[in-house]
């Protein structure tokens, strides 16, 4: 991956920002508790929050990726893939085969939305798929709760969720983040390397560049589409499973696609690995900024900081830090 | 055959440059405001009066609003829960502080206050275009929120930070906020502002000030080449699309409810506003009040159909279809067309020329 | 095309609307009980036990006494999805139900309960909030519509002040102290920081506050913050949702004793602990009922409704969590203000005003707790005119894993200093909106 010069000096400076300014903070008033270890902590525990909201993310970046379409619908995906599987579970099929089920009926999921949504639209504006995403989402919504029920679900994978001290007991990192951490790892790379090194990959990628150029060498357009959705269900699952085993399986699990949005913004629309370095960047300047900047104007400041640093990069960058630019013609 | 331009003559530029030019819309209209302003009331239960309509107009005024910014100008915004709720909580504040001020000039002035607001957050759609624009405004949405709920200064330090509309008249007896406002008073009042409100929207998208967003919407580059300042032009859509905005949230915290927490505006509204506009036609006066009636009024009727029809279905289930039906028609009304509900009135007074001898 | 489709639509909409008219007729002598639920949306996992809860109780009433005196309740359920919206729109729907109408509104949302408070004054109708809404509504005067009881946001910090002193050896040891709120950052969340920060320094201990941003599915930094940095003795919590559960999980996950971590009644939910597995074993929560399902009136529930297949819950099981006994204790309450009604105006549906004039006289004493086979799962509720709250007391329980235990005994909150607190609030409130107090004699 070739990365263009002034991404990497505005993320140097982004780095250089982050440290700096909660240690000023800490140096101007007595409010705020500064140490390096502490520091370290914070910024260690909330890049691996970044993660989970990259898992998130990578749903959206798929799909606007390959089809232009800004999905809506991810956060309800993510719920009703999550619910779908704890609802096997419960009628008693093994976790395992009910995990293979619920990657069937994501991919049957996929196969539809494409029949009956995306078909009729093709080659309407981005906003008008955007709205009919939301359909869906009200659709996924209502459907999941009626098949499974609103109630809260236990989703027990065994993760351990104890606190480990680690570099000398100085730094406190919690088990299940490392372990979500490493699965979303996995994940990206086996995605990059689909994109990369697969037929199908590379046909995704030729997508993406145009449309018509990949319909004049032969790229059926329709499968393309049902295969990035499958995928983008795919990786709600997981992004379900992460998520639903942290906060048990409910209706809220598809309030978390509003923290996968300043992901998105910051690592650019069209980027795997803008999701990834944006989910981090996200995550570390969110938590810095509740721990070392909120105590001075009253704290909570988590949701709205994200969006403003996003907003800051984008200033820089108004395509994202690794989205394609924008050419402009008249 | 009697719908149509041909034997309309105008003999003056006023005629020419009317908003209706043909008698039978003009009709329609009349016949549309006796309805809203006299029939309405008079038939109308307090259920439908304060329940369904009042909402309905004051988020078809907020639709209208970010149908400015979106629909004429382009810019696609997330941040309208934020504005609605800093008119609310200027309004309360103005209301508080100057307790003798006239509800109008309350509302009025909370619309000026978010227009500033506007202006400040509007100032990144210079750089940011598109979704990426969408998302950035959200940065203002929350914002917003976490300011009205964070300093107690805006709720004059009340122990929840919930602001309470004092009771308010228009003239004398007749109140329009507090507990002994009737519905219609109330009606009465919100529909007032709100088709003085359009008729200005309309004039204004007519205007220079319109043509130049429209020409910012459909090509930017193109419209700084002919001599359009995008600072200016955009600034002012923003602008005045968040005073909408402001007026609708001082009227819904006012009028509607009476009282309410920051968290009633929060980034839900701004997608129920956004999915107004989408739906009812970008670009449209008449979209975003088709709009704001397919969202807010679709889910009551689908929500109270199965108890119409005699159904007994549990209360779980009737929300859920309700969500499936309304996500449903959601699309299906997309694939019917597109561009919205405007688009299919027009399409449909298009038909209406060529009546009964079509081509 | 498209036209021909509006046209079938028009047509369509017109014969459905011709059916609402059919639909008003309803039974004359029986009394129409409005439930404003939430079976949906992101909070339905403690919305349904209550609704639950709410219902198998009236239908009890109708099972085994053919309703109150003789006129039978007429439950109709309209789902809110804890959405405010939704919710004033079902109150305007169920208002006039009926023969007369909805006797009380529990709206079960603080949200929906602000939007109402303007409402019910103009249709005299009861706004019951049990455990939840405008603490200041405790003072009758200003607000004849509203109802408290029977706890408050502020009494609950009281009691949880009060729990912490107990196990500290008395109040004089809380100076020095360190205790952390932790909120959900709405109107709700920040009810009890004023009673905090008075107690903080009438009692000298440290008082800090720990927003978290709705809906409150990321903590880490709080936790981070409370955890490692600033190491409270206590931390207690005013979350709702799935801000709970994380809260919680965070809690484990850097180490702070559950033990040590106290929850408002709305952050003790059976639902919100499923979630958070083992790492809620040991947190506390207050309670403002008894908890567990061993009551008279359990056992009646189960052999008159669900051995016969009519109850509301899934099964049996699910009566004795805590939100369940929370819907029990306000369909209790309504039905003894009807009662107390129907002792005044007779035995016949009553309309919102009668009860409310009943809600000011409510008298659930000890041995009417006996008679329903309640005694110990409620408290013993006195209102009167201008004291809109009674006793205010509330219990602490732990979670063992499986179930809520109660490790203390009623515990009841400083009365004079939470009584001035009310009156002044509610005085404000009075001034800002141009209301007159009535005279309460």
């Amino acid at each position: 991956m070739r990365i263009e010069q002034d991404v990497l000096k505005i993320l140097l400076a982004a780095l250089l920002l982050m440290a700096a300014i909660p240690w000023t903070a800490g140096k101007l008033s007595s409010d705020i508790f500064f140490e390096w270890p502490f520091f370290f902590e914070v910024a260690i525990g909330g890049l691996l929050a970044g993660v989970m909201y990259s898992l998130v993310a990578l749903g959206f970046v798929l799909i606007f990726k390959a089809s232009g379409v800004f999905n809506f619908s991810q956060g309800a995906m993510v719920l009703f893939s999550a619910l779908t599987l704890v609802g096997l579970n419960e009628l008693g099929v093994p976790i395992w085969l009910a995990i293979v089920f619920t990657l069937a009926i994501m991919v049957v999921l996929a196969v539809v939305i494409e029949r009956v949504v995306l078909r009729p639209l093709v080659n309407q504006e981005h906003i008008i798929l955007f709205m009919a995403t939301i359909g869906i989402t009200y659709f996924l919504d209502g459907f999941g709760q009626t098949l499974w029920g609103s109630e809260v679900k236990l989703l027990d994978l065994g993760i351990p969720n104890s606190p480990g001290l680690y570099f000398g007991g100085q730094i406190l990192i919690n088990d299940f983040d490392l372990v979500a951490a490493l699965i979303a790892g996995i994940l990206v790379i086996s995605l990059a390397f689909f994109f990369q090194y697969t037929r199908i990959g590379r046909a995704l990628r030729a997508v993406a560049d145009d449309h018509q150029a990949a319909l004049s060498i032969g790229i059926p357009l329709k499968h393309i589409w049902v295969i990035v959705w499958a995928v983008a269900g795919i990786v709600a699952l997981v992004a379900g499973i992460m998520w639903g085993s942290k906060l048990g399986v409910q209706f809220s699990l598809a309030l978390i696609a509003l923290k996968a949005l300043p992901v998105l913004i910051l690592g650019g629309f069209t980027s795997v690995p803008g999701a990834i370095i944006g989910g981090l960047i996200i995550g570390a300047g969110e938590k810095l900024a509740e721990v070392f900047i909120a105590p001075m104007i009253g704290g909570g400041i988590e949701d709205w900081f994200a969006y403003m640093l996003a907003l800051a990069f984008l200033v820089f960058r108004p395509q994202g830090l690794f989205g394609e630019k924008i050419i402009e013609r008249v | 055959m009697l719908y149509r331009e041909a034997g309309e003559f105008k003999a003056t530029y006023q005629a020419d440059q009317a908003i209706l030019t043909i008698r039978q819309d003009r009709w329609f209209m009349l016949a549309l405001m006796v309805i809203a302003f006299l029939v309405i009331p008079l038939i109308s239960s307090e259920y439908w009066l304060g329940t369904i309509m009042l909402p309905f107009l004051i988020l078809a005024l907020a639709a209208l609003g970010l149908n400015v910014l979106t629909g004429y100008a382009g810019q696609l915004s997330l941040g309208t829960g934020g504005f609605m709720a800093t008119g609310a909580f200027a309004a309360y504040k103005l209301a508080t502080s100057f307790p003798d001020l006239h509800i109008f000039l309350v509302i009025l002035l909370a619309g000026g206050i978010t227009a500033v607001a506007g202006l400040l957050f509007g100032i990144p759609s210079l750089r940011i275009k598109g979704f990426y624009l969408a998302v950035a405004t959200l940065a203002s949405q929350f914002f917003l929120i976490w300011m009205f709920n964070k300093f107690g200064w805006f709720t004059n330090y009340s122990a929840s930070g919930v602001i309470s509309a004092p009771p308010m008249a228009v003239i004398g007896d007749s109140y329009v906020t507090g507990p002994y406002a009737t519905a219609e008073a109330k009606y009465l009042f919100v529909l007032s502002i709100v088709v003085l409100f359009a008729l200005m929207t309309k004039n204004l998208v007519r205007s220079n000030i319109g043509r130049e967003w429209m020409a910012v919407r459909d090509m930017d580059i193109a419209a700084e080449i002919i001599g359009i300042r995008m600072l200016p032009t955009k600034l002012k859509a923003f602008a005045y699309s968040s005073f909408l905005c402001g007026i609708a949230g001082a009227l819904w915290a006012f009028v509607y409810t009476g009282s309410v927490e920051p968290l009633a505006f929060d980034v839900n509204r701004s997608f129920q506003i956004l999915f107004m506009i989408i739906i009812g036609g970008l670009g449209s006066i008449m979209g975003a009040f088709l709009g704001a009636g397919f969202i807010v009024l679709l889910p009551i009727f689908l929500n109270n159909a199965p108890h119409w029809i005699g159904l007994n279905i549990h209360v779980d289930l009737i929300s859920h279809i309700e969500f499936m039906v309304f996500g449903a028609l959601i699309i299906f009304f997309l694939i019917v067309e597109p561009h919205g509900l405007a688009r299919l009135w027009q399409l449909l007074k298009e038909k209406l020329r060529l009546w009964p001898f079509p081509y | 095309m498209s036209i021909k489709r509006i046209k079938t639509s028009i047509i369509a909409a017109a014969v459905i609307s011709g059916l609402i008219g059919a639909s008003a007729a309803l039974a004359a002598d029986s009394q129409f009980v409005g439930s404003l639920v939430y079976r949906t949306g992101p909070y339905a996992p403690g919305g349904i036990p209550w609704a639950d809860g709410f219902a198998d109780y009236i239908e009890l009433l109708n099972a085994r006494d053919g309703g109150i005196n003789g006129v039978k309740l007429e439950l109709e359920e309209c789902d809110t999805a804890y959405n405010t919206d939704k919710g004033v729109e079902c109150y305007e729907r169920l208002k006039n139900k009926g023969s007369t109408g909805m006797p009380a509104v529990m709206p079960l949302s603080t949200g929906i309960t602000y939007a109402l408070l303007d409402r019910v004054v103009a249709d005299k109708i009861p706004l019951i909030t049990s455990g939840y809404g405008r603490a200041d509504a405790a003072d009758g005067r200003i607000f004849p519509y509203v109802f408290v009881p029977p706890a408050t946001y502020w009494g609950g910090a009281d009691i949880a002040i009060n729990y912490i002193a107990n196990q500290e050896g008395g109040y004089g040891n809380l100076k020095g102290k360190k205790i952390a709120l932790v909120y959900h950052d709405s109107a709700y969340g920040k009810e009890p920081i004023k009673t905090l920060q008075a107690l903080a320094s009438q009692y000298g201990f440290q008082f800090s506050e720990f927003p978290v941003p709705h809906p409150g599915l990321e903590q880490k930094a709080t936790w981070l913050k409370i955890g490692r940095q600033l190491r409270p003795d206590y931390v207690l919590m005013w979350g709702w949702g799935v801000m709970n559960a994380t809260a919680i999980k965070e809690a484990a996950a850097v180490g702070f004793p559950r033990e040590k971590f106290i929850g408002v009644w709305w952050s003790g939910n059976d639902a919100d602990m499923i979630p958070a597995g083992d790492a809620a074993k040991g947190y506390k929560s207050l309670q403002f009922n008894g908890v567990g399902s061993d009551f008279g009136v359990h056992k009646q529930i189960k052999s008159e409704l669900y051995e016969k297949g009519k109850g509301s819950a899934k099964s049996a099981e699910n009566t004795g969590e805590v939100a369940y006994n929370r819907g029990l204790q306000s369909a209790f309450i309504l039905t003894e203000a009807l009662r107390g009604a129907m002792a005044e105006y007779g035995n016949k549906p009553m309309t919102g005003e009668q009860v409310a004039w009943a809600m000011d006289r409510l008298d659930i004493s000890a041995d009417r707790l006996k008679e329903v086979g309640a005694d110990g799962l409620f408290d013993p509720i006195k209102l009167s005119c201008a004291d809109h709250l009674g006793k205010g007391r509330a219990k602490v329980t732990q979670w063992d894993g499986s179930k809520w235990v109660a490790i203390s005994d009623w515990i009841e909150p400083h009365a004079t200093m939470l009584r001035s607190m009310y009156e002044a609030s509610a005085a404000a409130y009075a001034k800002e909106k141009g209301i007159t107090p009535r005279d309460c004699k």
